[in-house]
């Protein structure tokens, strides 16, 4: 693997030397990393070595200390509102409420976010949703169950950056190719996708470029397979 | 913004129907309170009904702090606050779709406690419409501040105890004007009540407007 310098202008995010605290503790350490638009770039590394750090970075959650960081084309050092709507993070957490049954959820959303009710249905169809499900309220799904909610409303806000933490984490198998099959349709409308992810194998094979971090700063850079683009 | 506030106006009733923990805690809770402190004054009726407004409204405001408790613990739960930032979300109208829900619960509770105070503290009634303007009035201003202050303690360790302690002297106004316009509808006329009502009317719009300014900021802060 060897260290890139980005110089397209068609980046979805530019990080330069980029350092961010949680209290006193640097998450991120210096690190440069960029993607381009519509591509899917997977973030390896071990436990602590900072991509959900950098996620949160890229999404205007975590406040940066030092260095330069460009999302979407707004500087996120002086980002105000232009970043609002356009990026969509899934992680750990759904970002629902556990009272609310998914499609109760997503209806809020929709309201919120100008989408339709339609919408919302053909959101629910897509990660496999409907029926009792869609109406059972989320604190009373499976963990893999509520995954596939905090998908949904990603899919319902279809965001120009994609940020997805482990997403195939507590998902059965159909539900890991139904993340591929999400995350490539997201490529095809034009979206860029970051995720992290602690399989090499699989990163490697499908991503456009694999970032691997260590301690805060990225360690080093690969262009991957891109198989992803074969997924129906 | 009004659109944005209307939908977390019908979200949290929604969820406030579905879990029903107005009903089942906050209501019993004021209505106790209210039974305690007639215990405390004794069974003579003449002392009662002249304490009755102070009691209902310090009850009112006991059971201010369990509502606004509940509004923000639905936005701290897995992730939520930070996904409807993402998704752009005006915080100034979720300050005033929060805050409506909070007016609506503490009005309904505001009825109970009325027609506990009318029957058990044999509280005079003879303005309603003073009773129920007044009541508005305090109600927004209730909702405004605990609201606006409940987001602004939502992350600290301690803030069940943290809230009553900071909104308490800043609620002041509100209860001793909201309680002199109550004893002043128990009387057929004779007591001002002009003033009372500008302090509340006063009050409310300076919360409400002070929220819809900083509601976006304090969130940021957490």
């Amino acid at each position: 693997m060897s260290a890139t310098t980005p110089t397209s202008s068609s980046l979805a995010f530019d990080l330069e030397g980029v350092v961010a605290l949680d209290g006193q503790f640097p998450v991120l350490a210096g690190a440069t990393v960029s993607g381009e638009v519509g591509t899917l770039t997977s973030i390896i590394g071990g436990n602590g070595a900072g991509k959900t750090s950098l996620l949160r970075t890229l999404a205007g959650l975590t406040a940066i200390t030092r260095g330069s960081a460009a999302v979407l084309g707004c500087d996120l050092r002086q980002v105000g509102s232009q970043l609002v709507g356009r990026v969509g993070l899934f992680g750990h957490n759904t970002g629902l409420y556990d009272e609310l049954s998914p499609r109760d959820n997503l209806r809020f959303l929709a309201k919120v976010t100008r989408n339709s009710k339609a919408a919302v249905d053909e959101a629910l169809e897509a990660v496999g949703l409907s029926g009792r499900l869609a109406t059972t309220p989320l604190g009373s799904l499976s963990a893999g169950q509520r995954r596939r909610s905090g998908l949904a409303a990603l899919v319902l806000r279809a965001p120009e950056l994609w940020l997805l933490d482990e997403p195939h984490s507590s998902l059965d198998p159909a539900a890991k190719v139904m993340v591929d099959q999400l995350v490539a349709r997201a490529l095809r409308a034009g979206s860029t996708v970051v995720l992290t992810s602690h399989d090499p194998e699989l990163a490697h094979r499908q991503s456009h470029r694999i970032v691997e971090m260590a301690g805060g700063v990225v360690t080093a850079v690969a262009t991957g397979g891109g198989a992803i683009s074969d997924v129906a | 913004m009004l659109r944005d506030a209307w939908a977390i106006f019908m979200k949290d009733l929604r969820i406030e129907l579905r879990t029903r923990v107005g009903l089942w805690q906050v209501l019993p809770f004021a209505a106790i309170s209210l039974i305690l402190f007639s215990f405390a004054l004794g069974p003579k009726a003449q002392i009662l009904a002249k304490g009755a407004a102070g009691m209902t409204w310090v009850g009112v405001l006991f059971a201010t702090f369990l509502v606004v408790g509940r509004s923000q613990a639905l936005e701290r739960g897995t992730g939520v606050s930070e996904a409807q930032r993402l998704a752009g979300v005006d915080p100034a109208g979720m300050f005033l779709g929060k805050s409506a829900a909070v007016s609506v619960q503490l009005l309904a509770i505001e009825l109970l406690l009325g027609i506990g105070a009318k029957l058990l503290l044999h509280m005079p009634i003879e303005r309603i419409w003073l009773l129920v303007v007044s009541s508005v009035l305090a109600t927004v201003g209730l909702a405004a501040v605990g609201t606006l202050y409940g987001a602004l303690v939502a992350g600290a360790r301690a803030r069940e105890t943290l809230l009553p302690m900071l909104v308490l002297p800043v609620l002041v106004p509100v209860l001793i004007s909201a309680v002199r316009c109550w004893q002043a509808a128990s009387v057929v006329s004779g007591l001002a009540v002009g003033e009372w009502l500008s302090i509340l009317a006063t009050f409310a719009v300076v919360y409400l407007a002070a929220g819809i300014i900083l509601y976006g900021q304090v969130q940021e802060s957490q």
